[in-house]
């Protein structure tokens, strides 16, 4: 079957799902303008987060890298960037970077606009109001799916996510990458334990190695902090769940990836340079999680739930699963695709992934999921390098 | 009636019960037809074959643990008689 979806090309070959007008605020101090900007005009997101300030070395690339990230991705058809005037993250190299993608791409500083935050707010809303009516004019055309970038997510798991939807995610993860397509997994703190498994897919030993060394390194640290993170894995709730090691609860987060090779493991937000499966460093965290994965390009995000979570991220549509009855029931408005039926037996792990499949269909040629039609768009960025402040303690 | 639960690969040795399951209540596995041991929760594993001390227990067609006892068929599987490998070779090193 020639399986296709409608998107809109952007200059540089990608292509989005959304048309979407991003207002990228440089630093922490002008949120609010952002938000007040993205607020006046149609289809447009501010990307409100708390950094950009006092920011040096790996810190600050790792901020500079994800904003870049989310600006640049195809599902945002232009973006104005806002900074205050002062901050060391600045607007002007944050729209270079962001004009490499050839997508429009304008900014200013808070700071040069005579009359305060109105004035700049009301200059914000002027450009943004021309980009949106260029953007307009854009037409869908059809695509393959070797266009897509799939994030594969999980959050609030329980004992049933493992059995029902993250593997009926990995069966549309494998689908996706036969078709062309491109996966990444984030959440390396649930490759515990799996990491032989994880190399044995490694598409050569330089990627073996570097899998082994993330894990290796990870659980170095924790022995040199003392802390005794798998003494304490899976968690009292995981055991009670029936999760008897931390190999089967990590099992249960890879099965979202399928059977695929691993190309490489990204930085956080690092967008991949190869089609197929690629592992992402990051923590765990759904809503940092979410937010590399859309910087990294990613067009849409399936994120399975067991216990219920309504977040969603301004970028990228994010389309729930849950295998958990009462949650699909308790939270059935945060909930897009109900695969309690895997555990009440009424349907199979396959003829679940053929549900997901024609929703992912569906979200990509426009339908909203939950968390568009709810109005969340989460952000929050990993700060995942040594930062001198962060050893700082009161004697 | 039939106990409702689902095994992950076939390569597998144990099974996840889709309902809590009561003791003594038979399961009907191709053909195979065993007494469950003890009750298991919802979300919680049996025993598909007898699985020795220092064997492997199988889910998603992979290493899970090591039995840490003899467990028959029809077994709850959990803590209480399997260990992860990776934390065992771990603690060895």
């Amino acid at each position: 079957m020639n399986e296709e979806f409608m998107g809109y090309e952007r200059s540089n070959g990608k292509v989005g799902i959304r048309n979407k007008i991003a207002i990228i605020p440089s630093v922490v101090c002008v949120n609010h303008i952002a938000e007040q900007i993205a607020n006046k005009l149609d289809d447009a997101i501010a990307i409100k987060h708390p950094l950009g300030c006092g920011q040096f070395g790996p810190d600050y690339n790792n901020t500079f890298r994800t904003l870049v990230g989310l600006g640049s991705n195809p599902n945002i058809y232009g973006v104005v960037v806002i900074g205050l005037g002062c901050e060391n993250l600045k607007s002007r190299v944050l729209a270079k970077n962001l004009r490499r993608t050839k997508k429009p791409v304008e900014f200013f500083d808070v700071q040069d606009i005579k009359g305060g935050s109105t004035a700049a707010i009301e200059h914000g809303i002027k450009i943004g109001n021309q980009m949106r009516q260029e953007a307009n004019e854009l037409k869908k055309e059809t695509f393959d799916f070797s266009n897509l970038v799939l994030g594969l997510e999980c959050g609030g798991s329980d004992s049933i996510s493992g059995i029902s939807a993250n593997p009926t995610v990995g069966i549309v993860s494998d689908r996706i990458i036969e078709l062309g397509g491109t996966s990444i997994l984030p959440e390396f703190t649930e490759w515990i334990g799996t990491e032989h498994l994880l190399i044995e897919r490694a598409i050569n030993e330089s990627v073996a190695h570097k899998i082994h060394n993330t894990i290796t390194g990870f659980v170095e640290n924790l022995k040199d902090l003392g802390i005794d993170f798998l003494g304490v894995q899976p968690t009292p709730g995981n055991i009670e769940g029936g999760l008897s090691t931390i190999e089967e609860k990590s099992l249960g987060n890879i099965a979202k990836s399928g059977k695929s090779p691993i190309q490489g493991i990204l930085d956080y937000s690092e967008p991949p340079n190869t089609k197929g499966l690629w592992l992402m460093l990051e923590p765990g965290l759904d809503v940092e999680s979410m937010t590399g994965l859309a910087a990294a390009g990613a067009q849409v995000i399936l994120m399975t739930t067991g216990r219920g979570s309504p977040c969603g991220n301004p970028v990228a549509p994010v389309i729930k699963l849950c295998g958990n009855p009462k949650t699909c029931d308790w939270m059935a408005e945060n909930i897009d695709v109900d695969a309690s039926q895997i555990i009440t037996g009424e349907k199979t792990i396959e003829e679940l992934s053929e549900i997901l499949w024609l929703k992912i269909k569906k979200t990509l040629n426009g339908e909203q999921t939950q968390a568009e039609k709810l109005g969340f768009e989460d952000i929050a960025i990993w700060r995942n390098t040594a930062s001198p402040f962060q050893y700082m303690h009161c004697k | 009636m039939n106990v409702k639960f689902i095994i992950m690969n076939t390569r597998d040795n144990c099974a996840t019960a889709l309902e809590d399951i009561d003791q003594g209540e038979e399961v009907d596995y191709n053909g195979k037809k065993f007494k469950i041991n003890q009750s298991i929760p919802l979300g919680h594993k049996f025993a598909l074959n007898d699985i020795k001390q220092e064997k492997y227990v199988i889910k998603y067609g992979q290493r899970i643990g090591i039995a840490t006892e003899d467990i028959k068929l029809g077994d709850w599987i959990h803590t209480h008689n399997i260990i992860s490998y990776y934390l065992k070779e771990l603690l060895n090193q």
